[in-house]
């Protein structure tokens, strides 16, 4: 049996087939309709959800099988104290595979060591986000035809968004990747990141505090929330919020075949009259998603 | 006691100055009823000083626990008053309920029973973090 904690516990080879079955969900969606027929996915979303949850269930429903679970911990026995370990001890007899969103950072991977089904990480904390990089994985692909080679800027909260922490993991596994680190002092990547993946791996990244200074040297241009949820102080978070944002006149200074990406929901860090540029592919991305999970949902249960 | 005169048991030795009593109680050494000798701030040409603890016991001990607390100690057995081996602990390459993780984001600070698990992840520097968040310990000295 196997879990998705984290994205490094999936091969580059791993990666590769199911960027190749999400592909071949795309072209042929009607051969997958039954391949989950009888099947149970239990999303287990302690922390509000709209897309990560939704595409799961989509992704089940579209493979023929079914759905059960909650979206707040105030539905469910959480909130009565209950501990992860029982919750999933208990649900892993109701459902095939689980998808765990958690605020506490590792939950999901403490649920794996409790549970008889597959556990899908699908965000814990400030952590991690697999399924968003293989998401991700899958746009660059379709967008780039490539997933080396490539200048990828990641721009706002990198202290505490998961999903960059997630793809940095991902892609230093690619030849020739170079990152550029787009935040403000108070929100750049972790030391830990910097110090044990990157200088370890001798991959190539500078650091920026302004999305002018940056955007002309880049293939991918990844933006995030400033996540209001993660911060312990809101006079932190007001102060902060505005520091990165990308609207159309700085987007002159883009590549004309850099992509724009976003795991959404997104606040103001990309004004609305950039969703016309075609450079704006976070929509399809959010679209990506569904499939990718698809695939994910066939591997953990094994499904030909 | 004649704290030289151990037949069977261990000599932990080369242990940092001030970190026996810590071993001590890793060790739970307090529950044993045979002879256990602490001499602290011994000296050492090495270390300057050092403590050892000396146990009158045979005992089925972790030893990489013990290089985790203190990487430079070494292990003396002794059989029959004789030293038969000494070892030297390596850094092992996940420690359990040693020490806890202090982030308080991390699953560890709510859930109940949860063993704090820490993995070797950069073994030339010895370093090592919590196996669910990532984040590095913090160690009471």
């Amino acid at each position: 049996m196997r879990h998705l904690i984290d994205i490094s516990d999936l091969s580059v080879l791993e990666i590769d087939e199911l960027i190749d079955t999400a592909n071949d969900i795309i072209q042929n969606p009607e051969s997958y309709r039954e391949k989950c027929k009888y099947k149970k996915i239990a999303t287990l979303f302690f922390e509000p959800s709209t897309r990560t949850r939704l595409s799961f269930e989509a992704a089940m429903l579209e493979l023929g099988g079914s759905v059960l679970g909650f979206s707040e911990a105030a539905s469910s026995s959480a909130a009565k104290g209950e501990s992860i370990s029982d919750t999933v001890r208990v649900v892993s007899n109701y459902a095939d595979i689980i998808a765990m969103r958690h605020f506490k950072e590792g939950a999901p991977m403490a649920a794996s060591l409790k549970s008889c089904v597959p556990i899908i990480n699908a965000g814990d904390g400030g952590h991690n986000h697999p399924t968003q990089t293989l998401t991700d994985l899958l746009t660059i692909k379709r967008e780039m035809s490539r997933t080396d080679n490539l200048t990828i800027g990641l721009c706002g909260d990198l202290k505490f968004g998961r999903t960059v922490h997630s793809l940095i993991n991902a892609m230093i596994r690619y030849d020739n990747i170079k990152f550029v680190f787009i935040s403000p002092p108070e929100l750049k990547l972790p030391d830990y990141i910097k110090n044990d993946v990157l200088d370890k791996k001798q991959i190539p990244y500078e650091e920026f505090t302004s999305v002018e200074d940056a955007i002309s040297k880049l293939d991918i241009l990844y933006m995030t929330r400033v996540q209001k949820e993660r911060f312990f102080n809101e006079a932190d978070y007001e102060r902060l919020k505005d520091s990165c944002i990308l609207n159309c006149e700085k987007l002159k200074l883009a590549k004309d075949n850099m992509i724009i990406l976003h795991p959404l929901p997104r606040v103001n860090e990309i004004t609305t009259d950039v969703d016309d540029d075609p450079r704006a592919c976070y929509f399809k991305q959010a679209m990506y998603g569904k499939y990718i999970r698809m695939a994910l949902i066939l591997k953990l249960l094994e499904v030909e | 006691m004649n704290i030289d005169s151990i037949k069977n048991g261990l000599v932990i030795d080369h242990i940092k100055a001030g970190k026996s009593m810590q071993i001590y109680h890793y060790l739970n050494l307090e529950n044993l009823d045979c002879q256990v000798a602490i001499i602290k701030n011994a000296s050492s040409q090495r270390m300057g000083k050092k403590d050892i603890i000396k146990i009158d016991a045979e005992l089925d001990i972790d030893f990489d626990a013990l290089g985790y607390i203190d990487p430079g100690i070494t292990v003396n057995v002794i059989k029959n008053g004789e030293k038969v081996n000494k070892l030297h602990p390596d850094l092992p390459d996940t420690i359990t309920d040693i020490i806890k993780c202090s982030n308080p984001r991390c699953i560890t600070s709510v859930e109940q029973e949860i063993h704090h698990i820490f993995k070797l992840t950069d073994k030339a520097n010895g370093v090592y973090r919590c196996m669910y968040c990532e984040s590095l310990p913090k160690i009471s000295q």
